[in-house]
């Protein structure tokens, strides 16, 4: 889960890392507003859309006076911002951060990650910010400072102030580094965080550390237990039928293709759209109907897949365990009735016999396989519209 | 021989008294393993299929000298359930849910290392399909009937994956010592290298087939161990040649987020460390048979 950069150093904040004064708009007249209450001179104003690139695409402005303010801000609300991380379809700016904009003599870049290798949460510094991590890395290798944190104990401030001298910082400005840098690592864990990237982290003319831009990735699967990352969810910013999907205990993710996929597992999911690409054809989707999938759940599955209307045929693939095959064609029976494109269903596994003897006596022309390879081979030739090869 | 269970391996299930767990306990009952009591605290003393259960999995080793556990604890309380899995020293942990919180798993595997490493539990998972050794015992969810007992052993990220290879095998008339699902989270208990170690040292297992996926540096890792180390001939597949970057594919792990993350960058990867890739997952079966035509 992704949240926006005003809620990211909402956040980070209150672990104590220093971040300019702003405060958000969902209109040009309440930008202007937020302006006034902030004071002073300058202001950027950056729409606030998941991804990246952002200033590059135009959407963050530095405005000099309120008439700037409302120009941008109109510009920008209801915009699609195509950056070089929301792919070429964009996201449509629906809110705005108002921030004072500082002025500042140096660009840092502080990157906190779980690394899968080491097993532990990694910190990443380097005294070359404002440009992506990727580009550091490929122009200035040597600039990267690391390290990583013993679970045990967590980041020690001797690891913090390492980094914060490593990075060239005078004694004024190492101490609060090592604040921000600590605040961070301490809203990672405690906010059961995947990625925490400040970049850039600017240094002020008098000697302060400021994160000018935030942003915060969370682990789904502890979201149980941040009920306040939670409500920070923004809902425009998902696929509303991955959203949907999720409240089925379903994992749908949207792709361009014409064959519907329905399938447990992950990997047979992504072994099975592989093998559609293989017959010939391309996958509409990915989706993983899990273990224990109820007839409910299945019905669910097509339903999901179907308002898609790419799809030109759909494929089930279940190889139960968790699962059972009985259980699965009952649901596949129920979906497939007035059903307005070709099926092909293959069950394998726990009581598969029971569950093909439903497929093949329900009277409804389902496709039945025993295999993989035929049952990626047949449904590219329905989608296709012709006997298979 | 097999590697991690046997017919011998006394097992106690850890969320004995749930609906799953039941479920698949008199499952694993039924295919002869060695299922000697289970642990819901707060039942103990009561009987569950015939079997005694206790409020500890202390209380449970000492009283059954259970030396693995199967978990079905749900994520809020797992990593606690790991952790006193191996404090009574029970030697292997298979834990099956799915959705525990990444830095849980990580305070685990942390936690492990207080313990000397002869002495150390082995976790199998989270998010897997368990552990089977053919005919002789399961410690997992898998439909134990696709597998025949013989001389390949198996290890998988992807629990329906795992299933595809050993009916694929047993269609060509192949059977497995072992196979083993090591799960789909960002951080497993154990990884493909771990299980191709005790495989390459068990005297049955002839060949050795792992099945990767999208997301992590396991893959890679485990091709590079094998290149240097391993004598048997190891097959090896990929899923998630069609996706997209960026886009968590089902599995928490499965993502590609950072280089040679991708299916195809790990397929070249095992291919350049003299791996057998096969071509589909449809032919796991046929490559392995393949592999070990040239080694007879």
């Amino acid at each position: 889960m992704n949240i926006h950069e005003y809620q990211a150093k909402e956040l980070l904040s209150g672990f104590g890392v220093s971040v300019p004064p702003g405060g958000v708009a969902y209109s040009p007249e309440q930008a202007v507003y937020v302006a006034t209450e902030l004071g002073g001179w300058h202001w950027a104003i950056k729409a606030q859309i998941h991804a990246g690139g952002r200033g590059k695409a135009g959407g963050v402005k530095l405005c000099r006076t309120y008439a700037e303010v409302a120009a941008a801000a109109k510009a920008m609300l209801g915009a699609t911002l195509v950056t070089a991380q929301t792919g070429p379809q964009g996201k449509v700016v629906h809110r705005l951060y108002i921030e004072k904009a500082e002025p500042f003599v140096r660009q840092l870049y502080l990157g906190f990650v779980l690394d899968r290798k080491i097993e532990r949460i990694r910190v990443i510094a380097s005294a070359e910010g404002g440009v992506e991590i990727e580009e550091i890395a490929a122009r200035r290798p040597d600039s990267i400072l690391q390290e990583h944190v013993d679970p045990a104990v967590g980041l020690q401030p001797f690891q913090a102030r390492e980094l914060a001298f490593g990075l060239g910082l005078n004694i004024k400005q190492v101490s609060q580094a090592v604040t921000s840098i600590m605040g961070c690592y301490r809203a990672f864990r405690d906010l059961d965080a995947t990625m925490v990237e400040i970049n850039p982290l600017v240094v002020t003319k008098d000697d302060r550390v400021l994160a000018l831009d935030a942003k915060m990735s969370f682990d789904d699967n502890a979201m149980f237990r941040r009920p306040r990352v939670t409500e920070m969810r923004d809902a425009a910013e998902e696929d509303p039928r991955e959203a949907h999907a999720a409240e089925f205990g379903l994992n749908y993710v949207g792709l361009s293709g014409d064959i519907g996929c329905i399938i447990n597992g992950a990997g047979l999911a992504m072994a099975t759209m592989d093998m559609i690409k293989h017959a010939g054809g391309e996958p509409a989707n990915f989706l993983d109907v899990g273990g224990g999938a109820s007839p409910e759940r299945v019905a669910a599955a097509f339903n999901l897949v179907l308002t898609d209307k790419n799809v030109k045929a759909i494929l089930v693939n279940i190889f139960a365990g968790i699962n059972r095959c009985d259980w699965v064609a009952q649901g596949v029976v129920q979906a497939a009735k007035g059903l307005r494109v070709p099926l092909v269903v293959r069950l394998a596994g726990t009581n598969v016999e029971e569950g093909r003897r439903i497929i093949d006596e329900c009277g409804l022309p389902i496709i039945s396989t025993d295999t993989l390879a035929e049952a990626a081979r047949k449904v590219v030739a329905a989608a296709r519209d012709k006997e298979p090869a | 021989m097999s590697i991690l269970i046997d017919e011998r391996t006394r097992v106690i299930v850890q969320g004995f008294t749930g609906d799953k767990a039941t479920f698949h306990a008199r499952e694993m009952i039924a295919y002869g393993t060695q299922v000697v009591g289970g642990v819901t605290p707060g039942k103990g003393g009561q009987r569950h299929l015939d079997r005694p259960v206790f409020n500890t999995v202390k209380d449970a080793v000492r009283a059954t000298g259970a030396e693995a556990s199967l978990a079905f604890v749900p994520p809020p309380y797992a990593a606690d359930a790991l952790m006193e899995a191996a404090d009574a020293g029970v030697r292997l942990v298979c834990i099956i849910t799915d959705g525990i919180p990444s830095q849980d798993m990580m305070r685990v595997k942390r936690y492990l290392r207080r313990y000397a490493k002869t002495q150390r539990t082995t976790i199998v998972g989270p998010n897997c399909a368990g552990i089977i050794s053919a005919g002789k015992a399961m410690l997992g969810i898998m439909p134990s009937h696709i597998y025949l007992r013989g001389s390949v052993g198996v290890v998988s990220r992807s629990g329906t994956l795992g299933y595809e290879a050993g009916a694929q095998m047993k269609a060509l008339g192949i059977g497995i010592t072992t196979s083993v699902g090591i799960g789909g989270d960002p951080i497993n208990g154990s990884s493909f290298l771990d299980h191709l170690m005790l495989f390459e040292e068990d005297p049955e297992t002839k060949a050795v087939i792992m099945i990767g996926e999208i997301g992590g540096p396991q893959e890679a890792e485990a091709a590079k161990w094998v290149h240097e180390n391993m004598k048997k001939p190891v097959v090896g597949y990929v899923a998630g040649l069609t996706a997209p970057k960026g886009r968590r594919m089902g599995h928490a792990g499965a993502i590609i987020s950072a280089e040679g993350d991708s299916a195809a960058e790990k397929s070249e990867i095992m291919r350049s460390y003299g791996l057998k890739v096969a071509p589909s997952a449809a032919e796991l079966g046929s490559t392995v048979a393949l592999a070990l035509s040239k080694e007879a």
